[in-house]
């Protein structure tokens, strides 16, 4: 038994290499939050169309996407897809195997902001004169937004976590490039532990930010509309 | 537009729900520009969904509406170009409640009518002081009674230099003791010469204010009669039945 290495887990607590991993998970997050929300938009507005044909693609895409594991996604875009001809590179396949899985679960998020503003305040804009789009930007996205800051907040700490599948595909994020480090120095426990904390860091520094934007967000509204319209 | 167009036109208009329920049965009616009119009768009796019909937030299934001689009922119509030019006012008041009032009196002076800020915000002022509601453009719907709400929702509408308004049971949704503050704004719209169609149970405004009395009952216009008329000698039983259930005894 070789017990506890305490001075390799504090060389590797504040080593740059995993410092940059934790940096790469971080963005990996940030850019799924951000492409799947722009992306989950679209496919809620799909699936509410009056178009039965255009409603269907996008339940289609949120059952395909949200029925399969992420792990299989990403290996059938990096490793399967190249058998037809479609050659990405890793980060590309990470980039897009993670967006297109999170478009489906915050499209369902937003679909259910969306559909939670009351049908009144839609007629009361058109009766105004707005045009559909407008409607949509002043109207009902200020106000869906109420409901969906708080889930989205719960998908930014679930991506947190979610991005080390990647290390299966070798992207160099956090949870990778521990595996690498482990590969070279066997300290299996520490450096894992280490990775640990560093994940424990980045979601406990979102949930702080996440709560601020909650308050601010429940502040804008006056007193009323805290204890719900 | 000619002071002879009217300002509404209602052409045989039929609206059905499912194809065993319809709503509006060959409604027709014409409203000139200036008039009072107040569409009253039995809950369900479709008055809502005709005045909805008017402003196109609801299609009919045929016939036609035509709003100061331009056709809403077509599939060219351009409907929001249409609806800007009509007031509305909701039973639920409808404020948006992200915005604060002022913001809810500017939102489509700016981005329908293309004011700018300064002409938007002006005009607001203007509008809240006449509707008594100065003095609270920052707050937001949520913190104002209901009162208050529904002559804010007035003003909003007016902001948009309407050439008619349509009021549904602009009341219904209110505390007694709040019902004449809105009446009251109402009133003197009405005496200003605005084009009016409003859907109510106050007869007292209606007697005051409408120059023509619509009765619906399931979906038809029953009886469409001059307000003194129709108050003292209702032509049809079922107008007649309606008016000994709402009218003070």
């Amino acid at each position: 038994m070789k017990g506890w290495n305490w001075q390799g887990f504090f060389e590797y607590l504040t080593n740059t290499y995993l410092f940059e991993g934790a940096l790469v998970t971080l963005g990996l997050t940030a850019f799924s939050m951000t492409a799947g929300l722009i992306l989950g938009f679209f496919i809620a507005v799909l699936r509410m169309s009056r178009f039965r044909i255009l409603s269907t693609i996008a339940s289609l895409y949120i059952w395909l996407f949200r029925g399969t594991p992420l792990l299989v996604q990403l290996i059938i875009i990096y490793t399967g897809l190249p058998q037809v001809g479609i050659k990405l590179s890793v980060i590309q396949s990470t980039l897009l195997g993670l967006a297109l899985c999170e478009a489906a679960y915050l499209s369902e998020i937003v679909r259910a902001g969306i559909t939670s503003v009351p049908r009144g305040q839609v007629n009361a804009a058109r009766a105004i004169g707005m045009r559909e789009a407008q409607i949509m930007r002043y109207v009902i996205m200020p106000q869906a937004l109420r409901l969906i800051i708080p889930p989205l907040g719960n998908s930014v700490n679930s991506v947190l976590k979610t991005t080390s599948i990647a290390s299966i595909i070798s992207m160099e994020e956090l949870l990778r490039r521990t595996q690498v480090l482990i590969q070279e120095k066997f300290l299996v426990l520490e450096l894992f532990v280490v990775a640990a904390i560093y994940y424990l860091i980045m979601t406990t520094a979102w949930e702080f930010v996440q709560r601020r934007i909650e308050a601010r967000l429940g502040k804008a509204y006056g007193q009323s509309a805290m204890t719900g319209l | 537009m000619s002071d002879a167009m009217p300002m509404f036109e209602l052409q045989s208009v039929n609206k059905w729900y499912s194809p065993s329920f319809q709503v509006l049965k060959n409604c027709c009616l014409t409203v000139g520009k200036g008039e009072v009119v107040v569409v009253c009768g039995p809950s369900g009796s479709g008055k809502s969904t005709l005045i909805k019909c008017m402003n196109a937030l609801e299609a009919v299934t045929d016939g036609r509406i035509l709003v100061a001689g331009a056709e809403v009922t077509t599939p060219k119509a351009d409907l929001p170009a249409l609806r800007a030019r009509v007031g509305m006012v909701f039973q639920s008041f409808e404020l948006f409640s992200h915005m604060t009032i002022l913001e809810n009196l500017c939102i489509g002076q700016e981005k329908v009518l293309g004011r700018s800020r300064e002409a938007a915000i002006a005009k607001a002022n203007l509008l809240l002081e006449r509707v008594g509601i100065a003095g609270q453009a920052g707050k937001y719907p949520g913190q104002l009674s209901g009162g208050q709400q529904q002559r804010v929702a007035i003003a909003r509408a007016l902001a948009m230099d309407p050439v008619a308004m349509l009021f549904d049971e602009p009341t219904s949704a209110l505390d007694p003791e709040m019902i004449n503050e809105v009446l009251d704004v109402m009133v003197s719209l009405a005496q200003e010469g605005m084009t009016m169609v409003v859907v109510t149970h106050e007869m007292g405004f209606a007697r005051k204010v409408a120059d023509r009395i619509v009765f619906m009952d399931a979906g038809e216009i029953v009886e469409v009669a001059p307000s003194e008329t129709f108050f003292a000698a209702p032509q049809t039983d079922r107008a007649r039945a309606f008016l000994s259930k709402i009218l003070p005894h």
